[in-house]
């Protein structure tokens, strides 16, 4: 139950949770609570992930997929069947379609460089168009400003509407024959938006182009189908989703990764290798040349373990719930503008906000004090804050084990901001 | 950390706005999209002004109006003394508890020494130094040596 006395519908038994997360005890400050609102930035790992990395390195650590001793084939079926979970929990018609990468930046850069090494019909080079949108994540943007700078393509993107949704009156302009890739993110980490995929994915289809969806941050708070969402490849990462960092992912639709050619060069993305030639191992492990990262795959196996056992579309109500809260209770704060949807349709709970003149590093600092952690600065979306003008944002993201309780903190910690610099 | 010093100028900015000079750095903290465009006017060896505008947090707005007050006004030499003496400080991780020397060359600006302890603060008080001291050098290397004699 809320302060206000409301009950919301649809929450998840944090109390139960929340013991799976030994920091979520910490106490901060001088034996403040902590109240962690910065899961967009990365999630808090239960024990359930810990006690796997754990149990890896003490019992079954070896190199993957050589030696023939008992450890290596330990690690070995462990690490693969990490990308079994992950196939699964995406809805993969073929765990050879998982790519481990270390990260959703190299899993979009990876795609990057795979079309600008491709051969026809999916070669970008001047005569030819990239499309993404001005909500991207840096990560999102930089990779395709070097392929169009590398191959002389031209980068176009979609703007932004004044709340916070992608503009897209003028797709036909923006996505035309000419284009080759459209890679756009989900959700968006600093508005909190959810785009709108269908269409997209049915202009990009009409024209031949590819299409790229940066998952990041979905793939931790709702059900993620590869296959419903229509689009070539997923990126998304690990520490987001209760897993370690150090792995991400990168899911390609099968012919594709086929077709397509290797990016890094190294051991383990082999068949043959001469002095003057090599052949390459079949996808995935085409696109994972040197040792993984073993024990931050099977990490991610059990995060997914984990995150399947409470149940996606739980984790969504969830949020759902608390975002709707926190919007509403934000909204009720004096010179309180929130910088995305102010409403909790096809929006995700990451609110980034600012508050009258007050520079968000000022309001991150004092609710530091408070204990409460957010995130300030521009979320490496710069031109998110040029398009509204802003400098930096506040933000407070939700997760499977934040509270209303937390929201609640979260309004009070901003009403002492206003008080110390009002 | 937010000392009423520091509030004072964050709220009431000395020597705020650009005024002539002989050079103008424009200097961002691309972490947080701090930013500061600031000009150093000479005459002679003597810092006649310091002027500036930015945006940022209360602890960079701070910073550059301490900066203000402290340097116009002073010999180039103990500018960069006291510069020096503030980098020292902010780069202590809240290790230096500022003495009665210290004190006396830093003046207001000692009360920062609490920044000193949060390392992704260190750069917002720092912002406005680190441009004056490029600003500095820029008016120095584009002076001739006659109107600096």
């Amino acid at each position: 139950m809320t302060t206000d006395g409301r009950v919301l519908p649809g929450l998840l038994d944090t109390e139960a949770i929340r013991k799976d997360f030994p920091v979520l005890d910490r106490l901060v400050h001088d034996g403040r609570k902590l109240v962690y609102l910065d899961n967009a930035a990365t999630s808090q790992k239960p024990r359930q992930v810990l006690d796997t990395l754990n149990s890896y390195y003490e019992r079954s650590n070896a190199n993957v997929h050589r030696g023939v001793h008992v450890l290596a084939e330990e690690a070995t079926a462990l690490y693969e069947g990490a990308r079994d979970k992950v196939a699964a929990f995406i809805n993969a018609p073929s765990r050879d379609e998982v790519i481990f990468t270390k990260n959703a930046s190299e899993s979009l850069n990876l795609v990057a460089n795979m079309l600008g090494w491709a051969d026809e019909p999916y070669r970008v080079d001047r005569e030819t168009e990239i499309v993404i949108t001005e909500m991207e994540h840096h990560s999102n943007i930089v990779p395709w400003q070097l392929l169009s700078q590398r191959t002389g393509a031209t980068l176009k993107w979609f703007g932004l509407t004044d709340d916070g949704r992608l503009d897209l009156s003028d797709i036909e302009q923006v996505i035309t024959e000419k284009t080759k890739i459209v890679s756009f993110v989900l959700v968006s980490n600093i508005l909190g938006t959810v785009n709108p995929v269908e269409a997209i994915v049915r202009r990009a289809q009409d024209v031949g182009a590819l299409v790229l969806i940066d998952a990041s941050q979905a793939a931790p708070h709702m059900v993620l189908d590869v296959q419903a969402l229509g689009a070539d490849f997923v990126a998304f990462t690990g520490h987001k989703m209760v897993g370690p960092t150090g792995i991400g992912v990168l899911w390609g639709r099968q012919e594709l990764l086929e077709d397509l050619p290797p990016f890094l060069g190294g051991g383990e993305m082999i068949e043959t290798v001469s002095m003057h030639s090599s052949t390459y191992a079949p996808a995935p492990h085409k696109f994972e040349a040197g040792t993984p990262p073993i024990a931050q795959a099977i990490g991610l196996g059990a995060a997914v373990d984990y995150l399947s056992a409470i149940g996606m579309d739980k984790i969504a109500a969830h949020e759902h719930a608390l975002t709707e809260y926190a919007l509403d209770r934000l909204l009720q704060v004096p010179d309180l503008r929130i910088i995305g949807p102010t409403t909790a349709q096809d929006r995700a709970a990451a609110i980034s906000f600012v508050l009258g003149d007050i520079h968000p590093h000022d309001v991150g600092q004092v609710l530091d004090e408070q204990g409460i952690a957010v995130r300030v600065g521009h979320h490496c979306a710069r031109p998110v804050c040029l398009r509204y003008g802003i400098p930096a944002t506040t933000r407070a993201s939700f997760y499977l084990y934040s509270t209303p309780a937390e929201v609640d903190a979260l309004v009070e910690g901003l009403e002492q901001v206003r008080n110390f610099f009002g | 950390m937010y000392q009423d010093v520091i509030l004072d100028h964050y709220k009431h900015p000395h020597g705020r706005g650009l005024r002539d000079g002989q050079a103008e750095v424009h200097h961002v903290n691309p972490t947080c999209g701090d930013e500061i465009t600031l000009r150093v006017r000479l005459d002679g060896t003597v810092i006649a002004d310091v002027s500036y505008e930015g945006q940022g947090c209360s602890i960079s707005q701070a910073s550059a109006s301490v900066l203000n007050d402290l340097l116009v006004g002073k010999d180039i030499a103990q500018a960069q003394q006291i510069q020096e003496t503030f980098l020292e400080l902010m780069q202590s991780r809240g290790r230096i508890e500022p003495d009665e020397e210290m004190e006396e060359v830093l003046e207001d600006a000692v009360v920062f020494a609490g920044v000193s302890k949060y390392p992704a603060r260190v750069k917002c008080a720092l912002l406005s130094w680190m441009a004056w001291k490029d600003a500095t050098a820029k008016a120095l290397s584009s002076t001739t040596p006659e109107e600096t004699a």
